[in-house]
């Protein structure tokens, strides 16, 4: 059972990994998505892998961890919000250089005089 | 309690002086010098206690673990110091009232000195070094603001940089060397470290921190080679020269070493670093006073070669030598800081500091005359002054080193050099300002006296120059015994404080040191001309392209490394995180604990292998973007299934919401950008990133697999065990979340509402034109929202409301709580926008998100802060139980108004991050802008 996990987790890291080190903010997205179910995973596996448990009192003689299951509720939760603010950063990337390059380059290009009169005016 | 008051008085002191400022120039001298009178009245009793060599100590805990305390410490040396800071201060801010003009910022003048003095106190009287150290770094920022005082001359900018450049770095130094000695001993209070002086001194780092601790001293103290800042320091107004070069600043680095002289002293490497720096800084500033034009510059360099002599006096080593360095200390502060305010008056009576141009002022200001007359006969050591006295120890002293053959020449060979330069400036500074003819050329003119008071404090230190020089036995003989006595640590070598010793050998150089200095003089003109014959090395050149040159490496090296890629910064981040977790895993060796494995069942190896499969996959197939997609929202869900496998509700029932809510915000930021990614990379370079990603994974596999077979024990036994009797919840996951650690639950949501603050916030004014098909060559369908699908999701609202409402009432006793109650509501909300469209559901649901946001912190802090109201602290929470009608006993707990907090925020972020995304295209923000008209 702990090697099987073990090698879920190795999965998830090497995946995400390899997508973190891509040039377009997608694969970067959904590289730190797989990435934090791996860490996720491993966070929670500090408290062992119990099976036929619960962590509600009362309801068998021994119970899972609950202090890492917390922990890695509040780090799911916060992995989304996370995760929406880099889709929207690159979003904005995306807008802003009309390119979804990771290094957000673009070659230079003159604003158009419109353009350059409402920047002016905010 | 009033040796913290002492210290802390002068900062109060700088908050109220400003307030001052408006009822003018006396009104906030005389605000000013309040700190500093309560201080001397509070210093005052303790006099008898040091008299009979005694310690005054206060104490209070600051970081036990640390080592940091607040404690404060008065004994002889620290007495005598805190008497110059304060009464030469008192001096200081009387003679300011008349030396800045009323148009200067006179708050900011009067409210920086006081910091400057409290700073300076800090120092003397803190007992414990890491205390010590941050008053230090307090005085090198205040010397630096004050020496900028006037900030729009670029000279003035540049000198305090300089000065702060310098100290501040040697401050860095001492840092280290504190902690080395910190380290030594196992204590940073003063008494540890000044008992064990032995056990620093046999210890291996003892040169180390030695070293250490002499740059911090030197470079405050301007000793050679690091003396440069303190003649550029001379751009300060004079009464901030005054202050800092005679009794305080300067004085710092001294102090420090006479504090530390139990600690460290009476080594071979004490002895060569300090003596020979002293001598080196002795001989080089008298040589460079006597050619200084500049009035304040001629006083710098003096002032930087007796700054050598006292530290060449602590390095000699002996007894005698250091009674001789204190007594110094007093006599130099005393004629110092009353020749800078006669030249500072000089200064200002005559618009000048050039000597060339100032000569025969006796004739219009007499009284000024022979009050700078007598302080400078102080300073070349005239008889029946006290600069006399000090001077024939340090002469005595000077023959009583035991160095080797030629060797034993050196110092009362430099001490009578010294002594000759010293009067041959001193008398340039009586004959060249005073006689010599008349002024050229003034600026202002004639000159005349200065107003009554603005000589006062130069009379009384003056008056002291006398009188010490006189009957020192009576006048500074306690003060002076009770400081040697408590530099040395309690042994005080025999000496008598007369005027007359007898016809000796320290009498003859001393008679040789007035002749020659006299003769020096006489034939001046030769000495300018051999002296004009070498290149001056303008100091503040070299300094400034030192300065420039390391700016210039550190900016190649910065280039170099950040190239604004940040493919770059991702790569070496991972590498060096991999490189940093391998070397212990590597030394692990064994990955499989004594726990060992235990048996895999067919269920759950097939969906880990349909997990690593899919995970593979997506990084496989991540081109295309959209399969990438839905192989990562199997990866998701298989997740879940693990978390419900190894018994964790809560966290299957979170990843599976969590889950739909990415999938569908990941499906949005696609249709907006192109729906595969190009090939750009080398093959050489995926192959590198693949070997990266392996080793990686296989770590993270290893490490994991080390985790989970070694024993364990939980500190969770803590939460079981309450949940119930204290938390009133038998859900121990919710209870540690709602009740536990509720704190960190409410900066959990913080974050939440930041991160979603931030993406309305990103995208306010962002309109992005989506692609017209899906890149593949199909156009987008043209029914948007299908009508089976609206069909079926519209009843499913109430249903699902009726769910996480349920879900979030048991989340206390059973698996949900707010977090999984307030994600399936967004889930059930964000199903509407899909199935029938921004228009139609905002239509229907006129929510503000971010008021929903702002609501569930709200009634978060408040169920936090209720607890206040009834004397408990944050976030205590309580329940009891009540009986409702059908539904019978029921909890009600205050954790959950708390819970409600969290369910409202989870809500609010979550459908504000994603409405935000779904109104980008420009067809919804048109939309939207027709509503807000």
């Amino acid at each position: 059972m702990e090697l099987v996990f073990a090698l879920v987790i190795g999965a998830l890291t090497a995946s995400g990994v390899y997508l973190i080190l891509r040039a377009r903010t997608f694969p970067v997205v959904v590289g730190l998505t797989l990435l934090s179910y791996g860490v996720n995973l491993f966070l929670f596996a500090s408290g062992r892998l119990a099976t036929g448990q619960q962590p509600i009192i009362g309801t068998a003689g021994s119970y899972s961890d609950p202090l890492p299951q917390a922990l890695v509720l509040t780090a799911i939760v916060i992995g989304f919000a996370m995760t929406a603010f880099v889709v929207v950063l690159s979003l904005r990337n995306l807008a802003d250089n009309e390119d979804d390059h990771v290094d957000g380059k673009q070659p230079y290009k003159t604003p158009a005089p419109e353009e350059e009169s409402e920047v002016n005016g905010k | 309690m009033s040796l913290p008051l002492v210290v802390l008085l002068p900062f109060l002191g700088a908050i109220a002086a400003p307030l001052f400022a408006q009822g003018g120039r006396t009104a906030i001298a005389v605000a000013s010098s309040v700190p500093a009178l309560i201080a001397l009245a509070a210093l005052f009793p303790h006099w008898e206690t040091l008299a009979n060599g005694g310690v005054v100590l206060h104490s209070y805990e600051w970081l036990p673990a640390l080592g940091l305390s607040l404690s404060f410490r008065l004994d002889g040396l620290s007495l005598l110091f805190a008497l110059l800071i304060l009464i030469i201060g008192l001096l200081i801010i009387l003679y300011a009232r008349y030396y800045l003009k009323a148009y200067e910022n006179i708050g900011k003048f009067y409210a920086l000195l006081l910091c400057f003095k409290g700073s300076m106190l800090g120092i003397v009287l803190s007992s414990n070094l890491l205390l010590m150290m941050i008053f230090w770094e307090l005085t090198s920022l205040t010397s630096f603001l004050l020496i900028g005082f006037w900030s729009h001359k670029q000279d003035a900018r540049r000198g305090a940089r300089m000065a702060l450049a310098v100290t501040g770095g040697g401050g860095l130094a001492l840092l280290a060397g504190i902690l080395i000695i910190g380290n030594i001993v196992g204590s940073f209070e003063l008494d540890d470290v000044l008992a064990a002086g032995d056990q620093i001194k046999a210890h291996a780092m003892y040169p180390v921190a030695l070293t250490l601790v002499l740059l911090g001293a030197f470079t405050k103290s301007a000793q050679f080679p690091f003396h440069f800042w303190l003649p550029h320091a001379m751009q300060a107004p004079t009464p901030v020269s005054a202050y800092l070069h005679s009794a305080t600043m300067v004085k710092a680095g001294i102090f420090l070493m006479a504090r530390l002289y139990p600690a460290l002293a009476g080594t071979e490497q004490w002895f060569y670093m300090v003596s020979f720096t002293g001598m080196a800084t002795l001989l080089i500033g008298a040589y460079v006073a006597m050619f200084k034009h500049d009035l304040k510059g001629l006083l710098a360099h003096s002032t930087v070669s007796h700054l050598g002599l006292i530290t060449l006096l602590f390095g000699m080593g002996t007894q005698l030598a250091a009674v001789a360095a204190v007594f110094h200390v007093i006599n130099h502060a005393t004629f110092k800081a009353s020749l800078f305010m006669a030249a500072g008056i000089i200064d200002h009576e005559t618009g000048t500091r050039d000597m060339r141009r100032i000569n025969g002022l006796w004739r219009f200001m007499p009284h000024t005359a022979t009050l700078a007359m007598v302080a400078a006969s102080s300073m070349a050591g005239v008889p029946l002054l006290n600069g006399f006295l000090s001077k024939e120890m340090f002469f005595a002293e000077s023959l009583e080193l035991n160095l080797p053959g030629l060797l034993a020449w050196l110092p009362p060979t430099v001490a009578t050099l010294a002594g000759i330069f010293a009067v041959a400036y001193s008398a340039r500074f009586i004959h060249d300002v005073f006689f010599n003819g008349k002024p050229v050329n003034l600026p202002i003119y004639p000159p005349h006296e200065p107003p009554r008071y603005m000589k006062f404090p130069v009379e009384i230190l003056v008056f002291a120059c006398i009188m010490v020089g006189l009957f020192p036995a009576v006048s500074v003989g306690p003060l002076l015994f009770m400081a040697a006595s408590a530099t040395l640590g309690g042994e005080v070598p025999d000496y008598t404080l007369t005027i007359f010793h007898g016809f000796n050998l320290p009498l003859l150089m001393s008679f040789v040191a007035f002749l020659g200095g006299l003769l020096m003089y006489s034939q001046r003109r030769r000495f300018f001309d051999f002296h004009a014959r070498f290149r001056e090395i303008d100091e503040k050149a070299v300094f400034e392209s030192t300065v420039s040159r390391i700016v210039d490496f550190a900016n190649s090296v910065t280039s170099r490394v950040e190239n604004g890629s940040l493919q770059r910064y991702a790569l070496l981040l991972l590498v060096s995180v991999i490189a940093v977790a391998a070397m212990p895993l590597l030394d692990l060796g064994v990955f499989v604990g004594e726990n060992g494995l235990s048996a895999v069942d067919a269920p759950t190896a097939i969906a880990a292998a349909v997990l690593i499969l899919c995970a593979f996959a997506t990084a496989g197939l991540h081109r295309q973007r959209f399969y990438a997609l839905v192989l990562l929202s199997v990866v998701g869900l298989v997740v879940a299934l693990a978390f419900a496998r190894f018994s964790a509700p809560d966290l299957a029932m979170t990843q599976l919401s969590v889950e739909v809510v990415t999938i569908v915000l990941l499906m949005l930021a696609i249709y907006y950008m192109r729906p595969w990614t190009p090939i750009e990379t080398s093959l050489r370079r995926r192959v590198r990133d693949t070997a990266i990603a392996a080793v990686a994974g296989i770590g993270m596999t290893l490490v994991t697999l080390a985790m989970l077979t070694q024993p364990f024990s939980s500190i969770s036994e803590f939460f079981l065990e309450n949940s119930k009797p204290g938390g009133g919840g038998t859900n121990v996951v919710n209870v540690i979340l709602v009740d536990f650690r509720g704190f960190d639950t409410l900066g959990e949501i913080a974050v939440l509402a930041i991160a979603a603050l931030g993406i309305h916030a990103m995208l306010k004014d962002t309109a992005l034109t989506p692609p017209p098909g899906d890149g593949a060559g199909h156009a987008w369908a043209r029914d948007a929202h299908p009508l089976m699908l609206s069909l079926i999701a519209r009843p499913m609202l109430p249903l699902a409301l009726m769910v996480s409402a349920f879900i979030f009432l048991r989340g206390h006793n059973l698996p949900g709580g707010g977090f999984i109650a307030g994600l399936i509501t967004s889930v059930a909300l964000i199903l509407q926008y899909v199935a029938s469209g921004m228009e139609w559901t905002e239509d229907r649901i006129r929510l503000r998100y971010h008021n929903v946001i702002g609501l569930g912190l709200l009634f978060a802090t408040i169920a936090g802060v209720g607890s206040f109201a009834f004397g408990y602290p944050f976030l205590t929470s309580t329940f009891d139980y009540i009986t409702w009608p059908v539904v019978g006993k029921f909890e009600v707990a205050s954790a959950l108004i708390f819970d409600l907090g969290v369910y409202l925020a989870v809500i609010g972020a979550t459908l504000l991050s994603l409405v935000t995304v779904g109104r980008l295209s420009p067809h919804s923000a048109i939309k939207s802008i027709k509503e807000d008209a």
